[in-house]
């Protein structure tokens, strides 16, 4: 029991430092609402939906900003996906790094894009292993035959 | 009686292009008690509903059966507005509720849609509250 109210204790925190420094907004609150006994692992599979997508439209953004010739409208599009469903899952800091990105694809400054995939990129990876983290807390408070804390 | 509770659910087609959303907008929706299709885009969403324009009216009832059709507005191919605009010029569709999400609040989009008969024009993401509400409007449209 002693490991179980730990383990808790140290979930509650992470959680809360993930909203405190803007990895994570109230969306996801909002996808920890919709999981229940008819949808248990709600919040891992869209998240794991959101990990591929995200990955693809990296790739696609790369891709196309090496181009000769760049089709600005193209990357605007996979931007506005990427904007998209970080915003859907609560992926604030991701979501910011693609609004900065749009306005460079509507100036069509190369360079300036660029340097957004850049940073959406790392913010992409930085919120990837914090959700994976606390996946892998929740797996342990399971494990452990805890109950994971609801944050409201 | 599993048939009284079954047909008292509304059905509602969700058209979005992105994934994640696409799964989000399933779960809200069955978390509202209402029963769930998903299409990718609006020629899918098209076909599913028998609007097609290879289609003839034979081909099937599905429309009959949608009570609500929620859509994207910015998606490849056909935007939610044109998806808006066959489903407006069927005669067995004209009169079902279409909604209209966006993750952009761009007030001429917004009049547009309104024009062309949309139900409601909601931003993205909706959350629990939004579609609740839009389960209380598919009711009162059913009467």
């Amino acid at each position: 029991m002693e490991i179980v109210g730990k383990l808790q204790k140290q979930f509650m925190d992470f959680m809360s430092s993930l909203y405190r420094e803007g990895f994570l907004d109230d969306q996801f609150l909002q996808l920890q609402k919709l999981q229940d006994e008819s949808n248990p692992d709600f919040v891992v599979e869209v998240v794991s939906l959101f990990f591929e997508d995200s990955e693809k439209l990296l790739n696609n953004l790369a891709m196309a900003l090496q181009q000769q010739v760049v089709d600005f409208k193209q990357v605007d599009a996979h931007v506005h996906q990427f904007k998209g469903s970080s915003s859907s899952i609560g992926a604030q800091r991701v979501k910011n790094a693609c609004v900065g990105f749009r306005n460079f694809c509507e100036e069509k400054n190369l360079d300036g894009c660029i340097q957004c995939l850049q940073h959406a990129k790392h913010e992409y990876f930085l919120v990837k292993n914090k959700l994976e983290t606390l996946f892998r807390l929740e797996q342990q408070i399971l494990a452990a035959g805890g109950t994971v804390p609801i944050i409201s | 009686m599993e048939e009284i509770l079954a047909s008292d659910e509304p059905h509602v087609l969700a058209v979005d292009d992105n994934l994640v959303d696409r799964k989000l907008v399933e779960t809200l929706l069955k978390k509202s008690s209402c029963k769930v299709t998903t299409a990718e885009d609006g020629l899918r969403a098209l076909e599913y509903l028998g609007l097609a324009a290879h289609q003839d009216s034979s081909t099937n009832n599905n429309g009959s059966k949608v009570n609500m059709i929620i859509t994207d507005y910015c998606m490849p191919g056909m935007t939610g507005y044109e998806l808006l605009k066959k489903i407006k010029e069927s005669l067995i569709m004209k009169d079902v509720p279409v909604v209209i999400v966006s993750s952009e609040n761009i007030p001429t989009r917004i009049n547009q849609c309104m024009e062309e008969g949309a139900q409601i024009f909601m931003l993205k993401p909706l959350k629990h509250s939004d579609v609740e509400s839009l389960r209380c409007q598919i009711m009162q449209c059913r009467g």
